[in-house]
């Protein structure tokens, strides 16, 4: 198929691309004493905040857990996914309108921007994920092998983010409303994903209600790879790997319908 | 900005087929949306540009000029890819670089050099090219420290500087220049002429947009009059920029004035019957025969004969820095207040020389009544390079202060030509203007002579 700014051309400016990943890493620190260590800061500051707060109201909600640092590994185990997800979600869905001065200007393949943020959050989640290691190893949770089956749920996240963030990004191009509405759902969704709290302290009958949200199988499946170091219930992921898929054509049906005349709008 | 096309044009050609803009204008806000999910229709279109065809051969040098708004900037825009035709199919061959409106899309937490590695990777250059590239693109810019800054601490003509360095550091097959000249010291613009006018010998096409009249005659063979999202004029600088100036000049000057867009008999000129009509003899005294596109008349005064002479006698070619004489003769139909008769001379190229008028010159005409005649002679000494020249006469009313005038009545452009030679005598000099230095010197004798 001819679409005008198709994959294959995409793949031509791959050097763009990877160039631009290094130098968004560079430009979010740029300017900043400590640099590269906001990376971790950021996320650890929130970490060490629930972690306080909730260690003690939730030590009910974890009941056969009594090693030490138990709430802090769940707590990371979501929540960096978490994290990775809506950081994914959020700058997909402001990247045609960031880059709009950029767009009017230059004849690129506008799929580079999206990969772009993909390779970016991808690499801050590695790091992260580095740290969280490091912590592992040192209370004592570390998983072994079964670590690997975390990468399905990380590929099925960034599907979700980067579909449902490409249909967001060339509505936004339009209605500006779009990343507001995306800063503020994104925000109640957090709360009602077993994130800082587990599923068995939500009252049963809201259970199937919960496990509408497709990122809460996720969020369940790296519990139960890094508290129980075991492998996930593979079949909990269904709904959750369709929901990407789905997400995944919608953002470029959306995008190849809606798009091509985005740089009038600039 | 699709490449699958079924016959891939000539390298550096251009070729647009019926090319249309329209934006879409939305009443309300909802209107977009609603179309979106399946309402009829909620814009109107405004179209920006409608109709465009032009045929680039490669290798060629365009102008494009036109007012503002006349839709320039929206078609090199389409040309380069970056906004989609709405109607019309555009193809183009090879390599194209383009610098849209200033600086192309600097990212301001980076330096200059990183800016201008990710540009270059943007355009597909390769990692082994790249280090080279960048070098040329730091003498080229010659921003000096500034290069290993970030771009926001740059200066809009620093940006400009960067920009133009870094689009042409490869030579492209196709190069779009949108007014990213305007900016920068006479220097950088030479150099940047410079470089074009390399690239052109080496089969770059040049799509170049200015205001500056100038550039255009520098560096374009070929000029396309925009306006109102149409071509207008389409051929050699020279006609379509005078064109061009004699509709900026109706324009602000208010009503009625007739724009000549094509070469026409000067009918009109001379009917008053009782001037004799001088003689058109072609390259010479007067040839009131004709109107060349860019002159305009309103009807209320007439060019009845125009006279180029030396030493008392019409001539079609003069000694240069001798004395000489344009005189214009005008009659008119009203009455009018202080008028102004104009005169200017072009070179070959069409590069403007001098111009002035009477009230410029602080000699008021004063005002005339319906049926008077007036004829207005200009003594000068012919400061002039050997060459070919154009005289081009005109009328106005209404002097002010800083020397301008209210309104223009009537201009024929290049209404006579005459020649300038060099008596063997006279000075050698070459440029623009004849300064005539008094040469003076002194030399201080070596105290001790060399062996």
């Amino acid at each position: 198929m001819a679409l005008p700014l198709g994959l294959n051309r995409t793949w031509a400016y791959r050097r763009f691309i990877f160039g631009s990943v290094g130098q968004e890493l560079r430009a979010r620190y740029a300017g900043s004493l400590l640099g590269g260590l906001w990376v971790l800061l950021q996320p650890l500051a929130l970490i060490v905040i629930y972690s306080v707060i909730f260690s003690s109201i939730m030590r009910p909600g974890l009941p056969d857990e009594t090693r030490p640092f138990a709430y802090t590994v769940y707590l990371c185990s979501g929540l960096l996914l978490w994290m990775f997800f809506v950081e994914l979600l959020t700058r997909s869905t402001g990247i045609f309108v960031q880059n709009g001065s950029l767009l009017k200007k230059v004849n690129f393949p506008r799929l580079a921007l999206p990969i772009i943020a993909l390779l970016s959050a991808l690499l801050n989640y590695a790091v992260i994920m580095g740290v969280f290691f490091v912590l592992l190893v040192i209370v004592g949770f570390l998983p072994g092998v079964v670590a690997l089956s975390a990468l399905p749920i990380i590929a099925i996240a960034a599907g979700f983010a980067i579909g449902l963030g490409l249909a967001c990004a060339t509505i936004n191009v339009y209605y500006r409303d779009v990343e507001q509405f995306i800063g503020i759902i994104t925000q109640l969704w957090f709360w009602l994903t077993p994130i800082v709290y587990p599923v068995t302290i939500v009252p049963e009958r809201f259970h199937g209600f919960l496990m509408w949200n497709p990122i809460a199988p996720l969020v369940e499946a790296m519990h139960a790879i890094f508290m129980e170091g075991r492998a996930p219930i593979w079949s909990s992921l269904t709904a959750p790997a369709v929901t990407a898929l789905v997400s995944l054509v919608l953002g470029a049906w959306v995008y190849f319908r809606l798009g091509s005349d985005m740089t009038d709008e600039f | 900005m699709s490449s699958d096309e079924v016959q891939q044009p000539a390298l550096g050609a251009v070729a647009l087929n019926g090319i249309g803009k329209a934006y879409r204008l939305y009443d309300k806000k909802w209107g977009r949306a609603a179309e979106w999910l399946g309402a009829k229709d909620q814009h109107h279109l405004h179209w920006v540009l409608r109709d465009i065809s032009l045929q680039v051969s490669p290798g060629e040098a365009i102008g494009i000029i036109g007012e503002n708004g006349a839709g320039k900037s929206t078609l090199l825009k389409l040309i380069t890819g970056v906004s989609r035709p709405s109607a019309g199919h555009i193809a183009l061959g090879g390599q194209v670089s383009a610098l849209l409106e200033l600086g192309i899309g600097f990212n301001d937490m980076f330096t200059g050099r990183q800016n201008a590695l990710d540009m270059l990777r943007l355009t597909g250059a390769s990692d082994a090219d790249a280090p080279a590239l960048i070098e040329d693109i730091q003498a080229f810019a010659d921003l000096g420290e500034y290069f290993e800054f970030p771009v926001r601490t740059y200066s809009s003509g620093m940006q400009c500087r960067l920009a133009f360095a870094t689009a042409t550091a490869v030579r492209p097959d196709v190069l779009i220049v949108d007014e990213a000249l305007a900016v920068g010291d006479v220097f950088f613009q030479q150099r940047c002429f410079d470089r074009i006018q390399g690239f052109r010998e080496s089969g770059t096409t040049l799509l170049f947009v200015s205001h500056s009249v100038s550039a255009v005659y520098a560096l374009c063979d070929r000029a396309v009059l925009l306006r109102d999202g149409g071509i207008v004029a389409d051929g050699e600088p020279r006609t379509v920029i005078d064109l061009y100036n004699a509709q900026v000049v109706a324009k602000t000057s208010g009503q009625g004035l007739t724009v000549i867009a094509e070469t026409q008999p000067a009918a009109a000129v001379s009917e008053d019957g009782t001037e004799e009509p001088t003689t058109p003899n072609k390259a010479g005294t007067a040839g009131t025969s004709e109107l060349t596109p860019g002159s305009y008349l309103e009807g209320s005064v007439c060019l009845a004969s125009v006279r180029v002479s030396q030493f008392g006698t019409a001539a079609s070619a003069v000694i240069a820095d001798k004395p000489m004489e344009v005189c214009a003769k005008f009659s008119f139909t009203t009455t009018l207040a202080d008028v102004h008769a104009g005169m200017q001379v072009r070179d070959a190229r069409g590069d403007v020389i001098y111009r002035s008028h009477t009230h410029g010159l602080g000699h008021p005409l004063g005002d005339v009544c319906t049926a008077d005649r007036l004829e207005v002679c200009f003594q000068f000494e012919a400061r002039l390079l050997p060459g070919d020249y154009t005289l081009t006469i005109g009328m106005g009313a209404g002097g002010k202060p800083g020397g301008s005038l209210e309104s223009s009545l009537l201009r024929h452009q290049d209404i006579a030509s005459f020649s300038v030679i060099r008596s063997p005598d006279d000075d050698f000099w070459d440029g623009r203007v004849n300064l005539q230095p008094k040469v003076t010197h002194r030399r201080e004798a070596a105290e001790v002579p060399p062996e």
